[in-house]
């Protein structure tokens, strides 16, 4: 890569005026992008990535602004600062969607509701190019016909709400890619999607990149698509450029502390955490057989339902004693609302929910009453995916983890002050916090205080949905080894609902694989990571993004 | 904006929860620093706070009765009020007074024509003695803010009406009235609101359903001639304060499907919360459920919504009494008042009938405007 | 489409039901049934009482008789274009009240129009200028127009008019057009009296409405198709008209099914006010003498009035909104 790069960024910083002070969203970064590359921007959330990348088409939101820097595109007629072209009028309008086209995070809300896909992308290509309409009709339709669209041309007159997330992103890549750019900013177009979808969008960009020799800046907070798809890296920390490199140095030898921390806690989470033994008799504290759970459809005033959602479809799977059984499966599958109707959250229409209690005897939660439910509250618990809608924002963090001890113990006020103080320690956060409410803790934290409700009464199977995937790479481990701790320390079961192969291989003993209400295919971790049997485990793990470039099929040597 | 994360939050634990006060600060304390910076609605909070004063101590601001009445005063117009007497040797002293009128009858009009005569100066103080009232109805006392020390002499601050009564008195009087009927029918509104939307919210289904299509039908009808076709239907001779209770039950009956709305609206995202699941499973029973865990989230808004509504029944009840449909005199309301604006000779020579109008829209401005402010204030926890 | 229109208007018929029974009950309400209240209004007036007139009377809207079957009557008369008769004016109803309530739906519909045609644009330009000058003068506009009740508005527009202009602005033809076919000369008497009750009318709609737009916009203007929109690069003016105005145009459209109540209630204070020619005066008439079956049929036409307003308004947002149409 000798050549002259098509974009040079220099020292752009940009601003966020706030209520009182200034949020210096990027500052003081530089880099290069050159023609047929991937660069791709990593950082956690607050980094600046997406900030850096919207100010290249001079889009940063209100009250944001480009305080200093350039941003200069290579043309014929020498170079064009796009800072200095201002975020309005026709100059930087020439160059936005025409030389640097961008695609968004959330396919679903990126295209107009209200328009048809083909009106979308045939007003892109007449915006900058001189032809007729149906010529640039027919040129829309080649390319939903090149993003992989079936049946392009009655695509064309469809409107966005009728496609799916995966298929909405090709429309929006086959609009970003109308007036043959040559940049394309991609802002983690692949995070709001299915890890299969991913892959295959993924793979798209990449073709399509080599197709037309397009330079392209990929914005993501995942480390295993950056070593998937990254010719050079940018690590971003707090607004900072911290370290650029190319890909496979920077996997292989970071130079930073942060990005040695960064692919340190990515890379925790691919060996499995270590776990004690397994007794070889196992007792099982829950078996779950032939659960279902159908939603009736499209209820009239009066009407019978025609048509019946299968949420949970004949599940049937057993839990044992300490063990923890991970669940893992696509949006939909129906995973979170397994784990609910363990809890009766949802009453399940058919098959049982066998639980051994505490003191030996067995139940069925499936067809237990009100007052049977009440008694089992205090043994079985959830941890929950969003921190900051699980904890009842009026209530303050010692009513938050009281309230289970309240209902389930005869515990009096001064002993329920005593055991909260207790439980935050053990979760890792200062004991005098009972008094603050939820808002005044970030997201890692808020977690915290989740388990520490979840422990308050002695529990002993938890089911925990999804309970990292709201937070950060570098703080998941972290909640995970608290869990495991727990686990050793009180016996605990998990039943741990994720849709990330990656934490689920960190974090449990046996796992299955959930699809459609099903489960496809049921066994241990190992097996399933490294063997899967059934075709779609097998395409669900090869779809995972593995935070190794040397896996790449175009790695050196 | 949630650009600023810890990387390791562990770090940055000690510091954050040293941070200040807000970090400690319940639902009603953010509530109100998210209220504050809202500069009109918090003077439309004391705007509103006045009106209520005025409402509640009606009998000792206003100076008279507003049934006393003197002819010789029809459209008597308003006296300014001067703070120096001229004591005839060149100086002045301090005598807070009005001046008294030079009463001339127009012999083509008729009509009365009243010119300001400085020689008579009609002194004025607070805290006089005047006609006596029973305060709120207990006990009796002749005590008034403002009032002529001679309660026989004529003060009339903002004009007089066609049988000279005082408007200022009267429209204090209306003030109760017509902010009571806010008050109370929005306080019948809030009941039915809430049982009926917290039940269509709370328990979904088919009742629910029979419930939304009820409120939907109520908010397509016409309410102006549906709430006269009711007020029409009540028997003439009723006495006043059957009228008044009557005219609340009227516009509440329409008032509370706002309520509900909000209720139910509330009810239904909350029901479906993961914190109100979590408490839940944390055994809480279904009171317990819907009083700790459901309804502080529910306060705020209501708030709004009741602060939003009482405007309306205002607005309602003028224009029912306006119409000669809802209260009726003796009862004073801002509406009541307002008939007399129906006449257009009379306000063409008495404009100060519109005082009482003037009143209706200050107290619906700064209704709207307190109760915008506490809209978008009652989810300070929202991004 | 056409389904959906005729699931719509199937959908009107128990709104329509429900209409006429209150608007039945709001006839029984008052003590006293019609006959006798009629037969009391003639003796009053010192002519001779006809008992068989009454009995017949009695018999044609079935008193007497249970409710049930007093309001099928009533209703079956309707069916027939029956709609009772007004012992005020002893005439039938119909006689009265199609073209009062004719001029009622021509006032507010034009209301309705142009109130559209102002707080449109005031409202886009107000959500796309968040914070000017002209967001500040619009929002305290729409803050004080919303404040005042209308009657007052028109008491104050009376006053300017007669004190400073020596003009009544009442009425809505000058006296030499009010019996006269409709004719151009006659249409322009109109539209220089109609003014008046349309400004009046429109002023509070017109207020919220900008209310309305400026929120709907102002939630728009920030979802991720705007910002897809200007990085393809659209020119900003066009971008905002194209997308997200369409977007918020669609709640705006369902707005007709609470406007259109308030407008028609509105129209009854106003007309009393200004004394025109429509539903207003007649209907306040016959509620303070309690003449029933006029007072019922006006209630039952406003709210059919609304009923097909709202239906109007569904059709629009079908046509507007693909996600309504294709579900």
């Amino acid at each position: 890569m000798t050549d002259k790069p098509i974009l040079r960024v220099s020292n752009l910083s940009v601003d966020f005026p706030m209520h009182k002070s200034v949020l210096h969203a990027v500052k003081d970064v530089s880099f290069d992008l050159h023609r047929g590359e991937t660069l791709c921007v990593v950082g956690e959330s607050g980094s600046g990535k997406s900030v850096t990348a919207r100010a290249i088409l001079q889009l940063v939101a209100k009250p944001g602004v480009i305080t200093s820097g350039q941003i200069n595109l290579a043309s014929e007629s020498g170079e064009i600062d796009i800072v200095a072209l201002g975020n309005s009028g026709p100059a930087i309008r020439q160059i936005r969607g025409r030389r640097i086209a961008m695609i968004f995070q959330e396919p679903m809300t990126s295209l107009s509701p209200v328009h048809t896909i083909g009106h979308q992308i045939v007003e892109t290509i007449l915006l900058h190019e001189k032809i007729s309409k149906e010529e640039a009709r027919k040129r829309a339709a080649a390319l939903l016909d090149r993003v992989r669209i079936p049946n392009p041309e009655a695509a064309l007159d469809r409107y966005s709400f009728e496609f799916s997330g995966g298929m909405r992103q090709r429309a929006m890549i086959a609009m970003a890619l109308s007036c043959n750019p040559e940049i394309l900013i991609a802002d983690e177009p692949t995070t709001a999607l299915d890890v299969t979808t991913q892959a295959e969008i993924l793979s798209l960009i990449r073709e399509l990149q080599r197709d037309r020799g397009m330079a392209v800046l990929f914005i993501t907070h995942d480390m295993g698509v950056v070593a998937q798809i990254a010719d050079r890296v940018m690590v971003m920390f707090r607004g900072e450029k911290v370290e650029e490199a190319n890909v496979f140095d920077l996997f292989a030898r970071p130079q930073q502390a942060y990005t040695r921390a960064l692919l340190g806690s990515v890379l925790k989470l691919e060996t499995p955490a270590p776990r004690p033994t397994r007794p070889v008799a196992e007792t099982p504290i829950a078996q779950i057989n032939d659960l279902a759970l159908h939603f009736p459809l499209n209820p009239g005033f009066f009407g019978r339902p025609t048509a019946y959602l299968k949420a949970i479809d004949g599940i049937s799977l057993t839990i044992n004693e300490g063990e923890t059984v991970g669940v893992v499966g696509e949006s939909g599958s129906g995973k979170t609302t397994l784990g609910r109707t363990l809890l009766r959250v949802y009453t399940p229409t058919d098959g049982q929910v066998n639980y051994r209690r505490g003191d030996g005897t067995t139940v069925d939660i499936a067809s237990l009453g009100k007052a049977g439910m009440k008694s089992l509250y205090g043994e079985v618990r959830m941890i929950f995916q969003d921190p900051h809608s699980s904890l009842n924002p009026r209530m303050t963090i010692y009513q938050i983890i009281s309230e289970p001890l309240r209902t389930n113990t005869d515990m009096s006020e001064h002993q329920m002050m005593d055991r909260v103080q207790e439980l935050l320690t053990r979760v890792g956060l200062p004991a005098d916090i009972g008094d603050r409410y939820p808002h005044a803790f970030s997201g890692g934290q808020r977690q915290r205080i989740s388990i520490a409700r979840a422990i308050a009464v002695r529990p002993r199977l938890i089911i925990a949905d999804e309970p990292t995937s709201a937070l950060d790479v570098s703080l998941r481990h972290q909640v995970l080894d608290l869990m495991r701790d727990l686990q050793s320390e009180f016996g605990l079961s998990y039943l741990f609902i994720s849709h990330d192969i990656s934490v689920i291989r960190y974090f449990c003993d046996r796992v299955a694989v959930m699809k459609n209400g099903r489960i496809v295919e049921i066994g241990d971790v190992a097996q399933i990571c490294e063997r899967p049997e059934h075709e779609y485990t097998r395409t669900l793990i090869s779809a995972v993004p593995r935070p190794d470039p040397r896996l790449r099929a175009d790695a050196p040597a | 904006m949630t650009l600023e994360k810890p990387f390791n939050e562990d770090d940055l634990l000690d510091q954050q929860i040293n941070a200040g006060q807000l970090q400690a600060a319940g639902q009603w304390a953010m509530v109100w620093n998210k209220f504050r910076k809202h500069r009109l609605a918090v003077v439309a909070l004391f705007v509103v706070g006045f009106i209520y004063f005025v409402a509640l101590f009606a009998e000792f601001l206003a100076p008279y009765d507003p049934g006393k009445f003197d002819p010789r005063y029809t459209f008597a117009p308003p006296q300014g009020i001067g703070l120096f007497v001229d004591d005839g040797a060149g100086g002045s002293h301090f005598q807070p007074h009005v001046t008294g009128f030079d009463i001339v009858l127009n012999p083509t009009s008729f009509r009365r024509e009243f010119t300001p005569d400085p020689s008579q100066v009609i002194p004025i103080g607070f805290f006089v003695a005047g006609q006596t009232y029973k305060m709120w109805g207990l006990f009796e006392t002749n005590l008034h803010f403002i009032g002529p020390l001679d309660p026989s002499q004529p003060m009339f601050l903002v004009g007089a009406d066609r049988l000279g009564r005082d408007l200022l008195s009267r429209t204090i009087h209306g003030t109760r009235i017509s902010m009571s009927i806010g008050l109370v029918g929005v306080g019948l509104s809030l009941l039915i609101g809430m049982i009926l939307g917290g039940i269509s919210g709370y328990r979904g289904g088919m009742i629910d359903r029979v419930i939304q299509r009820v409120i939907e039908f109520i908010r397509s009808v016409p309410t102006i001639p549906l709430w006269l076709g009711l007020a029409a239907a009540m028997p003439k001779d009723w006495p006043p304060l059957q009228v008044y209770f009557s005219i609340l039950v009227i516009l509440s009956l329409i008032g509370w499907t706002e309520i509900a709305r909000v209720v139910r609206g509330r009810f239904l995202s909350l029901r479906t919360d993961d914190f109100v699941i979590a408490a839940r499973l944390d055994g809480v029973s279904e009171f317990r459920l819907i009083m700790r865990h459901m309804m502080p989230s529910l306060y705020s808004h209501i708030i709004a919504a009741i602060t939003l509504a009482i405007p309306n029944m205002i607005l309602a009840e003028t224009s029912l009494s306006f119409l000669g449909l809802g209260l009726q005199p003796p009862i004073v309301s801002w509406g009541v008042l307002l008939q007399d604006t129906q006449n257009l000779r009379a306000i063409t020579q008495a404009p100060w009938l519109f005082v009482p109008g003037i009143c209706v829209v200050v107290a619906v401005l700064s209704l709207n405007f307190l109760g915008d402010g506490v809209r978008d204030a009652a989810d300070p926890y929202a991004k | 489409m056409l389904f959906f229109i005729l699931k719509r208007i199937a959908g009107m018929i128990p709104a329509m039901l429900a209409i006429s029974v209150l608007a039945f009950v709001v006839i029984q309400l008052p003590p006293g049934d019609y006959v006798s209240t009629y037969a009391a209004q003639i003796a009053q007036s010192g002519e001779r009482v006809d008992s068989a007139v009454l009995e017949s009377l009695r018999q044609r809207y079935g008193l007497g008789e249970n409710v049930v079957v007093q309001y099928f009557k009533w209703i079956g008369g309707i069916a027939r274009g029956d709609f009772g008769d007004s012992f005020e004016w002893r005439q039938p109803v119909t006689e009265l009240i199609w073209g009062r309530m004719g001029m009622t739906a021509l006032i507010s519909l034009c209301t309705l129009v142009l109130m559209w045609a102002f707080s449109l644009p005031i409202g886009i330009y107000s959500a796309a200028r968040q914070y000017s000058v002209t967001d500040y003068l619009s929002t305290a506009f729409a803050f004080l127009a919303m404040a005042t009740p209308n009657f007052l508005l028109a008491i104050v527009l009376l006053y300017i008019t007669t004190m400073w202009f020596g003009v009544s602005v009442g009425g809505l033809f000058s006296p030499a057009f009010e019996n006269a076919p409709w004719s151009l000369a006659k249409l322009w008497d109109f539209i220089t009296h109609a003014w008046v009750p349309i400004f009046v009318l429109g002023t509070a709609g017109t207020a919220s409405l900008i209310r309305i737009m400026r929120a709907n916009l102002l939630d728009e203007l920030h979802k991720p198709y705007v910002e897809a929109g200007r990085a393809k690069g659209l020119p900003e003016a066009r971008l905002i008209l194209t997308y997200p105005t369409r977007v918020a145009l669609n709640p705006f459209i369902s707005t007709v099914g609470w406007v259109l109540p308030a407008l028609i209630s509105g129209e009854l204070i106003v007309s009393t006010v200004l004394n025109l020619p429509t539903a207003g005066p007649l209907l306040l008439q016959a509620l303070k003498s309690q003449d029933m079956y006029l007072a019922g049929a006006f209630i039952l036409l406003s709210g059919g009035l609304v009923l097909i307003g709202t239906l109007v308004s569904d059709i629009l947002l079908a046509i507007s909104d693909p996600r309504i149409r294709l579900s």
